[in-house]
């Protein structure tokens, strides 16, 4: 077989070079985590992870997360299924929309919440007759989350679910089945995997959401940090190590997230070589 | 009248489920999209031509632009090369570790914006593993624009080796082989035929790398410093403002960057609408 | 220019993990200005012999000449071939007039001819195959024959010494592949190169092909022109690839065949437990039986196929039902209807050994 660039010199100049960049780019950053986190060594390491601050930063998140997953993954698929299995007017313009918290930039995210729910905001001054905060508390730290994260769980489904096509569902309503039977029995199996892989997606994204958070959290310590606000927080107090304490924690997370995508990608790849 | 033809769709459809979501995606859409961004809308409604003019064209701000766009144009750049190699190594050639570094290609998505700004900036400072030995080559990259451009290429490496590599898997191997029996030297054929089919997967991966870009905040800010007129990016004007209590001058600044992200958005999906009308038939 | 292939093998897979072998030592000749067909099924091994004339795989063994070049270890890309893929593997960027002049443009710039002569040259090759006017569109705008038709144009641009077809009309439908097929074979004899085409289509490679090489599992049944191809096949295989196939089984002694109440004289061949085989248009019918073949049938189904009539016959001494094909004239004057009975009179039947094959004329019809 004959393949452009499959001369044996071009070929390892080729690979060469990006293994080189990639240890360069990728590598070294995720190695350097680790090694700041761990350079005042092991009891230095676990007194930072049980940090009080720390510890409230982790309870935090997992708060954030939890909320915001669900919440997502339920709207992800009521989205998907509205766009994939019927068509009316305006469903472009729905498609687009949805990738609007893509293109935004975090720091834009925070603000619009911060206008609408701050003190002066429109809703802000209402709620606050009533003694509901929403801005700098957890609720807003939600809200943004949320908004930043929408599009992950659709953008897997909507070009999953086009390919697949309605007819077994068509099928299903001609045997009688009812609307939850149908997506229960027919389409969530079909669908699980870039189900699961939207709720990775959506979880990484809301575990390390910076900009957007740091905008309407307002820095409390204890109170509304979050893990990466409270990476920045140590960092801008010169305490290094502490910083990369947490850092490394979602450092962890992220690999763990890169594996459990490349572990569905590998079980797709070899349901779809036994096909 | 739409309601009604609405109504008049519904009834022929097979599937059940219509009303339902519609009803959830519109009542989501409305509040978590929508309604924050009307809020943008009337801040902005409050304020007169002249002041809004005066708001973003302050010189400070400029020089923001300038830096934000300088930055991650070079970091589009220097993905659109990047993401190119990678996705052509990992397509077609094997080698032992492929598969990790295949896997490591996602980290920067994966990875929290402000681990990866601490790590930059702590890497790349005087004091640390590679800026120290960059410093004595007279190369300083923190607090410098290339720095920015360092943090900007790292969270948007993914966007370029994504789009490209799905593409190339895909091209069959008699365009090669077509190719070289007409005598064309890889060179040749690399930028007549390989090339060409990759181009609206290149543009637009290195467009949202740009438009991904220049929104950035959390990795930039650390390794940024944060110098007045020389690297302060636009995204952390807008989070000085509100610091600052000035809501006004903050969505002012948003609404440009708001704009320019929607309308290069915008631009890179007609594109790639053309391109895929000509390639797959349709038109004269 | 003639092409001589001599002792070219190709096994595929390493050792240890099941190692194919695509192809068994081949020799084959072909002459110059001839048109070769490569027939056989899928897996006979014969696109692999294809793509180890153009170079785009390596034999393990053996040597190709090209005229007296030996061009073996020769990269595809010095080779001068033109090659048309099965799926044409058209420049879907480029407009048509770029596609055909890709080959002048990839040329080093001392041996480039200019834009002009690059103009002339891609215009007049539009010309031969009809698609003057569709030079600026693009690939997916034009049907499958039109980009068959590109694809050849493209081929030929650099006056290749030998053009090789992989499927040259897998993909086109019935009509078109007929007009292609009768269009190629004047091209063929107007420009007078030496072709080598791949097809799995019996009818194709007998109509289009001077002469047609049979394959099958990597190795050559048969080489021979059409017309022996079909009268005197080599083998069983050769003969049961080119068409349908009636049995007739029985015990032979004295030269004459005999199963259960039919009978039939088959001079000159051995006597023992025998099959032989002949073809649906082989079968002739009549109303009464001769003495050189009692063989009674029962008519169980009439299939009529444009110019002919297709009729399956039954009968307690057969296994399986044999097809016989009558023109509509014979189908009237025989009067035939579901459940006739009938004689079934053979004018040739063959047999097949490991001693070689053996064709039996006899007097009928």
């Amino acid at each position: 077989m004959i393949r452009i660039g499959d001369a044996p010199g071009v070929r390892r100049l080729l690979i060469g070079v990006a293994l080189v960049l990639t240890a360069l780019f990728l590598l070294l950053p995720l190695v350097a985590i680790f090694a700041q986190a761990l350079m005042g060594g092991i009891d230095l390491y676990w007194q930072n992870l049980s940090d009080r601050y720390t510890l409230a930063a982790i309870g935090l998140t997992l708060l954030v997360t939890l909320l915001t997953v669900p919440i997502n993954l339920v709207f992800g698929v009521f989205l998907a299924w509205l766009v994939t299995r019927f068509s009316f007017p305006g469903r472009r313009l729905l498609q687009t929309l949805i990738d609007i918290p893509f293109a935004v930039s975090p720091v834009v995210a925070g603000l619009v919440y911060l206008l609408l729910y701050g003190r002066n905001g429109w809703l802000g001054g209402w709620l606050d007759s009533y003694d509901i905060q929403i801005m700098f508390a957890w609720p807003g730290i939600v809200l943004v989350t949320i908004f930043v994260t929408c599009p992950f769980v659709a953008r897997e489904l909507i070009p999953l679910m086009q390919a697949q096509g309605a007819r077994e569902e068509e099928a299903a309503v001609t045997l009688g089945a009812s609307g939850w039977t149908i997506f229960r029995r027919v389409t969530l199996p079909k669908i699980r995997h870039a189900l699961l892989y939207g709720a990775i997606l959506t979880n990484a994204r809301a575990v390390g959401e910076f900009g957007a958070v740091s905008v309407v959290a307002g820095a409390i310590r204890g109170q509304t940090n979050t893990l990466p606000l409270q990476v920045e927080q140590l960092y801008q107090d010169y305490n290094t190590v502490g910083a990369f304490t947490s850092a490394s924690l979602l450092a962890l997370l992220a690999l763990l997230t890169l594996a459990a995508k490349a572990a569905l990608e590998w079980r797709a790849a070899r349901r779809e070589s036994l096909a | 009248m739409i309601a009604a033809t609405l109504r008049r769709q519904a009834s022929r459809r097979v599937l059940p489920g219509f009303g339902l979501s519609l009803g959830v995606t519109l009542t989501f859409v409305s509040l978590i999209l929508l309604l924050p961004l009307t809020s943008l809308v009337g801040q902005l409604s409050q304020l007169s031509l002249s002041q809004y003019w005066f708001l973003i064209s302050d010189p400070r701000i400029l020089a923001s632009y300038r830096v934000t766009l300088l930055a991650a144009a070079v970091a589009a750049l220097f993905n659109a090369a990047f993401g190119l190699l990678m996705a052509w190594v990992l397509v077609r050639y094997e080698f032992p570790g492929k598969r990790l570094v295949d896997a490591l290609m996602d980290l920067p998505f994966a990875l929290p914006t402000a681990v990866a700004g601490v790590t930059l900036a702590t890497l790349y400072s005087s004091q640390g593993w590679v800026g120290r030995w960059l410093e004595t080559l007279g190369l300083p990259i923190a607090y410098t624009w290339v720095g920015i451009a360092l943090a900007m290429a790292f969270t948007s490496i993914p966007f370029v080796v994504r789009t490209v590599q799905p593409i190339l898997e895909d091209l069959p191997s008699e365009v090669d082989e077509a190719a070289v029996t007409l005598g064309a030297r890889d060179g040749h054929a690399f930028r007549r035929v390989i090339l060409p089919h990759l181009w609206p997967a290149l543009v637009t991966g290195t467009g949202l790398a740009f438009v991904r870009s220049l929104g950035e905040f959390g990795a930039v800010i650390f390794i940024a410093g944060g110098k007045p007129f020389e690297t302060e990016i636009t995204s952390l004007m807008i989070f000085v403002k509100l610091q600052e209590y000035d809501y006004a001058g903050a969505a002012a600044v948003a609404s440009i960057v708001l704009a320019t992200s929607l309308a290069l958005l915008l631009l890179i999906n007609l594109w790639q609408g053309r391109f895929i009308r000509r390639l797959h038939g349709g038109g004269a | 220019m003639s092409i001589r292939i001599s002792q070219i093998d190709k096994t595929y897979g390493h050792k240890g993990s099941g190692r194919t072998r695509a192809l068994a030592p081949i020799d084959l000749d072909i002459r110059d200005g001839e048109l070769i067909g490569l027939l056989g099924p899928s897996g006979s091994g014969k696109t692999t012999l294809l793509r180890i004339v153009a170079g785009l795989e390596q034999a393990d063994g053996g040597t190709i000449h090209f005229g007296e070049r030996e061009v073996t270890q020769v990269h595809v890309r010095e080779r001068r071939i033109g090659f048309v893929f099965q799926h044409y593997a058209l420049f879907r960027h480029m407009s048509v007039f770029e596609n055909v002049a890709f080959g002048l443009r990839a040329l080093p710039r001392r041996q480039r001819p200019s834009n002009g002569e690059i103009r002339t040259r891609v215009m007049q090759l539009l010309e031969m195959v009809r698609l003057a006017a569709f030079a600026e569109r693009y690939p997916a705008q034009l049907s499958g024959g039109q980009q068959q038709r590109v694809a050849l144009a493209r081929a030929l641009a650099l006056k290749p010494d030998v053009l090789l077809l992989d499927e040259p009309f897998g993909a086109l439908d019935a009509k078109v592949r007929q007009e292609l097929r009768r269009w190629l074979r004047h091209l063929h004899e107007e420009l007078g190169f030496t072709s080598l085409f791949v097809t799995h289509d019996q009818e194709e490679a007998l109509e289009l092909s001077d002469r047609v090489v049979v394959m099958s599992n990597g190795r050559v049944e048969q080489i021979a022109t059409p017309d022996t191809l079909y009268r005197e096949p080599a083998n069983r295989f050769v003969f049961e690839f080119l068409g349908d196939v009636n049995r007739l089984e029985g015990d032979v002694a004295e030269g004459r065949l005999t199963c259960g109440n039919a009978s039939v004289s088959v001079p000159g061949v051995e006597p023992g437990r025998r099959e032989l085989l002949l073809r649906p248009h082989e079968v002739h019918l009549a109303e009464r039986s001769i003495p050189a073949a009692h063989l009674p049938v029962t008519v169980a189904s009439i299939v009529p196929v444009g110019a002919e009539v297709r009729l399956e016959l039954e009968a307690d001494w057969l296994e399986e039902p044999w097809l016989a094909s009558v023109s509509h004239a014979e189908f009237e004057r025989l009067g035939i209807a579901r459940g006739r009975r009938l004689f079934a009179l053979p004018s040739r039947l063959h047999g097949f050994d490991a001693a070689g094959a053996q064709n039996v004329a006899l007097p009928v019809g």
